[in-house]
């Protein structure tokens, strides 16, 4: 943990630019690849609302996709796993305050990378126990296998945990992206887009909890 | 004066250092209450009379003050917790005890003295000064519309308190962040017509390592800001900036 005690700048100005264009990276790979896989995978799963046939149906579909191992590295793991790396390494080197300072902004700012290691650590678990898990096993992913992997209550409490705390990091992330792309500047702006991610979380989480209680 | 106000005490609770590598240590005080005291004028009576709770002759507490009048910037303090200026906090208003810390992001002098200077070394580095030095005499600068004064006034008003460092989860030993004082600066300068003559120069700073990249968006420092300035808005606006700017040069090269 650091301390809250600051080092002397020195005056020369510092011309590495690593860190700002890691900073940008990492927001930039939380939106795109990684938020827009994430809502994906919310809407498929969302499916086995509608039963058991039209899940497995889409399952096969995803999976006749050509060369699926490959857009799965780089358009998933190798972002996910810099977003993850980086991500951490953000939450080591902030000190968070939200018990002094209990503004609205500083509670979301500690809940980001409170979700963001929860999320870290249920995403380890969830592509183990359904993707390289039965691709080593060589067991077929269905409703079923979902169904009875679910049916073990505190795996299901687990996956409700996990599964709000992505949304909501992903629903935050989109507020604070847009500061980071230099889009909503002024406060006004800033309150409109957090009432529009609040109402993306509300969908995406209310989606996802259904869709999770249709797998019992 | 009635009886009743004289009686009145407040009970505050310094936390204290005798020197630089000294150790911190709490102690309480109870100074008379006067109508409309702030914490300044607390803090006074303790010098006046140097005795702690316990009825025991100690050093007086040190701190710094100017102004009086939240201008300065030099009566920043931590108070039950907070970051705030001392001379415009009333005693009335608060809970009691009172709890005085310095701020502890800045190198502690002694009692609730803190050493600035790193502020001051950022404005170095962000060039927070419009250049107008030359050889040659550089005539009159271009007119500014009104609009862009009052903007521009808002940021002018920064006195380098270092409220908005105290509060910022992301300015600490772990982290290299300039803070946000320097970034509403760069913001300030870039937007004076002379002054943006340097405007890529700021920028440089802005996407360095000490730079905007280590803002993780709590914005507490636009919160605890005793001036009001639109800390976070500059901060936006220079993500907008940098990043154009960090393009831009890396395309062109």
């Amino acid at each position: 943990m650091p301390s809250n005690t600051v080092t002397q700048l020195n005056y020369t100005a510092s011309t590495r630019k690593s860190r700002f264009v890691l900073s940008r990276l990492h927001s930039l790979a939380g939106l795109l690849p990684l938020g827009i896989f994430m809502v994906e995978h919310l809407l498929s799963n969302a499916l086995a609302i509608f039963g058991a046939e039209r899940y497995n149906e889409h399952i096969a579909m995803l999976q006749a996709i050509p060369f699926l191992p490959l857009f799965e590295i780089t358009l998933i793991a190798i972002p996910l796993l810099f977003h993850a790396i980086y991500g951490i390494y953000l939450s080591f080197i902030s000190k968070p305050n939200a018990n002094v300072y209990k503004y609205q902004r500083n509670i979301y700012f500690m809940l980001q990378r409170v979700t963001g290691i929860i999320t870290l650590i249920f995403v380890i678990y969830h592509v183990w126990s359904f993707r390289l898990g039965p691709l080593l096993s060589g067991t077929e992913v269905s409703h079923s296998l979902v169904s009875e992997h679910l049916a073990n209550p505190f795996i299901f409490v687990f996956y409700i945990t996990g599964v709000i705390s992505a949304i909501f990091h992903f629903s935050n992330g989109i507020t604070t992206g847009l500061i980071t792309w230099g889009i909503t500047a002024g406060p006004a702006s800033q309150r409109v887009a957090r009432k529009i991610c609040t109402g993306v979380f509300v969908i995406l989480a209310g989606m996802a909890v259904v869709s999770l209680f249709s797998f019992l | 004066m009635t009886a009743t106000t004289v009686d009145k005490l407040v009970q505050l609770k310094v936390r204290r250092k005798d020197s630089t590598t000294g150790e911190s240590y709490w102690e309480e005080f109870s100074v008379p209450f006067r109508t409309n005291m702030n914490v300044i004028s607390a803090l006074m009576e303790i010098q006046k009379n140097p005795v702690n709770a316990k009825g025991e002759k100690v050093r007086s507490v040190a701190w710094e003050y100017n102004c009086l009048e939240e201008v300065c910037g030099a009566c920043s303090m931590r108070i039950n917790g907070k970051v705030r200026q001392a001379c415009s906090t009333l005693v009335d208003r608060l809970e009691q005890p009172i709890t005085l810390e310095p701020m502890d992001t800045f190198p502690v002098e002694k009692d609730l003295v803190v050493d600035r200077s790193r502020m001051f070394n950022a404005l170095q580095k962000i060039k927070g000064w419009v250049p107008i030095d030359g050889t040659y005499g550089l005539g009159s600068g271009p007119l500014i519309s009104a609009d862009h004064q009052q903007e521009a006034y808002k940021y002018s008003t920064c006195m380098t308190c270092g409220c908005c460092l105290e509060a910022c989860p992301n300015v600490n030993s772990g982290s290299p962040f300039i803070g946000p004082q320097a970034m509403g600066q760069v913001k300030y300068f870039n937007m004076h017509p002379t002054g943006s003559l340097q405007k890529n120069e700021r920028l440089e700073v802005v996407i360095g390592e000490e730079g905007i990249a280590n803002c993780g968006s709590s914005q507490n420092c636009v919160q605890v800001c005793p001036k009001g300035i639109p800390l976070t808005t500059a901060i936006a606006e220079l993500n907008r900036d940098g990043n154009r700017y960090a393009l831009w040069s890396w395309l062109k090269k």
